[in-house]
């Protein structure tokens, strides 16, 4: 660190103090508030190098002269970001003694999904006795990622240590001009994760144990970074099928993925945040901007997403294939229920040559729910024989809620062959009674029904994530039958 | 084990059934012919406990218990399996998946335990040689893309697995060839026991050939109007339906 650089943040920390700031890192948290000053004051907590900075200042700059947009098919209040506290050390949650302690509904939600008791008494903050050792576990698994050079760390860590490939990389997906929520994440982003894989590496497990085991206090402005060079692989899981509940309403994070020649990643989400109740009062709104690059020849990046929580979901998890025969894929189960409403798809930007693209999304709406998909294909002037195959199909539980589709296509290349199918579709009343007559109960039923509707997209997760997926379909779509 | 007494069912405001009145004990097998709408199917899914039909008067009693006052889940845990005269297709729910849940559930019912997976694959491994079904059709999903000979030997391949004490077969001769034909009768055939009772609803008598019942009864415009052993069915094959409309009418006229 520079001279220059210290005595900024001592400058800067100084001024902190008169506002009552304690430099205690634990415990200290902004006031509520957005100011350059904030940034600064963030930025220095953080102790990060000048150009991270300046990119914040700038992506805050460029924030102050956008708009908040309202294109998407979701409806919320609005939102206040001047009430916001830009940094807080991680919440803690507050100490239970046993799981006695724990709501009673949230224990029920637990057991439905059939998490095993020490992961129970993680998520909701019992003390953890020795059997449970996260930090040993956890270092372990760092010891052998870092044997084959994996650096898989917390974004702050990744900054602090790997500081150029922080800076030659992040913002050349999504950069911080991209839109309002992308450039406010840019601006004030407090952690996320950093993934980088070396050429030739085969990432050996999925990157989720670990990850699960840190990411309980991820906060409300994450951000992702995931590098696979030449020749790599990576699986990545994101998220928890646990139900995460969270003070914070508004969540805007930003992934960011960079496939390079014959490299490939595996993104999987399962986000069960917390929906907001049955008159839908409250619930996290959930707006989120991930992209990934195939930047390299033959390279190739996967998405693939079971969404059911959430107030409002607002996201597109897209690719640009840029590379020679590229392939991006996107495989998406949006579920809402009660008063939730998602819009969600992706967006295949085809530029190399004989780039490929696939798109499965099934929608399952109930209650008095709104459920949209928004897509969209270019294929750009350069890019020879792209293809594409966009399947969306919407399943309907009761007459009360909503599907949606919008798919925009702009094929600028005659050699291009994209293919559209969409179906709506209600469970029969005769399926239900089918099953009904071999003991298996409606509730049972529409479970099995929905899961199978779901099939093609839970084959894509991995196997541990696919079977919770299953259940949490079933939690979540619990009292939709009536 | 099966007591009918009286059951009038209106489906859509219109009376169907009209006063049906029939006793089926264990290790028996009755078949239930006549034209079409006279109301057999109607008579199948009333007894399975399809909501749209509504019973307006009598009573049902199934091992003493009143059968019309359960849900349709909790009359096939008690033992009550119809196989559909138009099995519908569940895409993505493979046909293990529907018969391990399925029969857990009875199980549970009954306080038993849930099957042990290894137990339960050896088991449906044998039940499907009974009907003669690939072993494919286990991973593919319920009916999806299966022919209507599948379907209906799917059906009856389900009710070997569930083994329930009361079967209704509702049409499921029609759409088969004679192959099929016997490959479904000789299933049905073995799964017979001196504790299970089985009800053939079926308009043509080709069936009964192969499944001999002990009672026939014919049911014309909601009433069973004539039963008998299982002679009647040729009776009926000889002369059609006609005389028995026939006979009716004289009935009515005497009355």
């Amino acid at each position: 660190m520079s001279s220059t650089e210290v005595s900024t943040i001592e400058e800067l920390t100084n001024k902190e103090y008169k506002y009552g700031f304690v430099t205690d890192i634990e415990a200290e948290s902004l006031p509520p508030g957005l100011s350059e000053n904030t940034i600064r004051k963030l930025s220095a907590i953080k102790a990060e190098p000048e150009f991270l900075l300046e990119w914040r200042i700038k992506a805050y700059r460029h924030w102050l002269t956008q708009t908040e947009p309202h294109w998407s098919n979701v409806k919320y209040s609005k939102i206040d970001y001047q009430e916001i506290s830009y940094y807080s050390a991680p919440k803690k949650k507050p100490k239970l003694n046993s799981l006695n302690e724990l709501d009673p509904e949230l224990r029920k939600t637990f057991e439905k999904l059939g998490i095993s008791l020490e992961e129970q008494k993680r998520l909701s903050g019992v003390a953890v006795d020795a059997v449970f050792d996260s930090v040993s576990v956890a270092t372990t698994f760092k010891e052998k990622l870092s044997e084959l050079g994996i650096i898989f760390c917390s974004f702050s860590e990744a900054v602090k240590n790997h500081p150029d490939l922080v800076k030659q990389y992040l913002g050349s997906v999504v950069p911080y001009t991209d839109n309002f929520f992308a450039s406010l994440n840019s601006a004030v982003f407090s952690d996320g994760s950093f993934v980088y894989v070396p050429k030739g590496v085969r990432c050996p497990m999925e990157l989720s144990t670990y990850f699960r085991m840190n990411a309980a206090n991820t906060g409300q402005f994450e951000r992702t970074l995931i590098i696979a060079e030449e020749g790599a692989y990576v699986s990545y899981l994101e998220g928890c099928t646990a139900p995460q509940r969270d003070e914070n309403q508004l969540h805007a994070a930003v992934v960011e993925l960079i496939a390079l020649d014959n490299a490939q990643i595996k993104y999987s989400t399962v986000q069960n945040w917390y929906a907001g109740d049955k008159d839908g009062k409250g619930g996290i709104y959930n707006f989120v901007t991930k992209r990934g690059a195939c930047r390299g020849v033959n390279s190739k990046i996967s998405w693939t997403q079971v969404e059911t929580g959430s107030a409002i979901t607002w996201k597109y998890p897209s690719c640009i294939l840029q590379g020679d025969n590229s392939i991006g894929e996107f495989y998406s189960v949006a579920v809402t229920n009660n008063f939730q409403q998602a819009d969600t798809g992706t967006k295949m930007i085809h530029l190399g040559k004989n780039t490929k693209s696939t798109i499965i999304s099934k929608g399952i709406s109930a209650g008095k729910s709104n459920n949209s998909y928004r897509g969209q294909v270019k294929v750009g002037r350069r890019a020879e024989n792209a293809r594409n195959f966009s399947q969306c199909d919407s399943l309907l539980l009761g007459d009360k809620c909503g599907a949606h589709t919008f798919p925009y296509l702009e094929i600028n290349n005659p050699s291009a062959q994209v293919e559209h199918e969409a179906t709506t579709s209600k469970i029969g009343e005769d399926q239900i009674f089918y099953l009904n007559q071999r003991g298996v109960s409606t509730e049972d039923a529409i479970g099995l029904i929905v899961n199978g509707y779901c099939k093609e997209v839970f084959k894509e997760l991995p196997m541990e994530f696919a079977v919770e997926a299953q259940k949490l379909l079933s939690v979540s779509l619990e009292g939709s039958v009536g | 084990m099966l007591e009918i007494k009286n059951l009038h069912v209106n489906v859509e405001g219109k009376e169907i059934l009209r006063g049906i009145n029939l006793s089926v004990n264990a290790g028996e097998v009755h078949a239930i012919m006549g034209p079409n709408g006279s109301g057999k199917s109607t008579l199948a899914q009333t007894l399975a406990g399809k909501q749209e039909y509504e019973v307006t008067k009598g009573e049902v009693l199934f091992d003493g218990k009143r059968l019309l006052e359960l849900s349709p889940e909790d009359r096939a845990r008690e033992g009550v399996f119809l196989a559909f005269q138009y099995p519908v297709e569940l895409p993505g729910v493979s046909n293990t998946n529907l018969l391990k849940t399925a029969l857990n559930e009875i199980r549970k019912y009954r306080g038993l335990e849930a099957i042990d997976t290894m137990e339960f694959l050896s088991m449906i491994k044998s039940k499907m040689k009974l009907v003669e079904l690939e072993q494919s059709l286990l991973s593919r999903a319920v009916n999806e893309g299966f022919s209507g000979g599948e379907k209906k030997r799917n059906e009856i391949f389900q009710m070997a697995v569930l083994e329930p004490k009361l079967a209704i077969l509702d049409e499921t001769d029609s759409g088969l060839d004679i192959d099929a034909l016997r490959i479904v009768a000789n299933g049905v055939n073995k799964l017979k026991t001196k504790d299970n009772a089985t009800i053939v609803v079926t308009h043509y008598q080709r069936l009964l050939e192969y499944i001999v019942p002990d009672f026939v009864h014919v049911l014309y415009k909601g009433k069973i109007v004539k039963s008998g052993g299982k002679d009647l069915a040729l009776e009926l094959e000889e002369k059609g339906y006609d005389w028995i409309k026939e006979d009716t009418k004289e009935v009515q006229v005497q009355v």
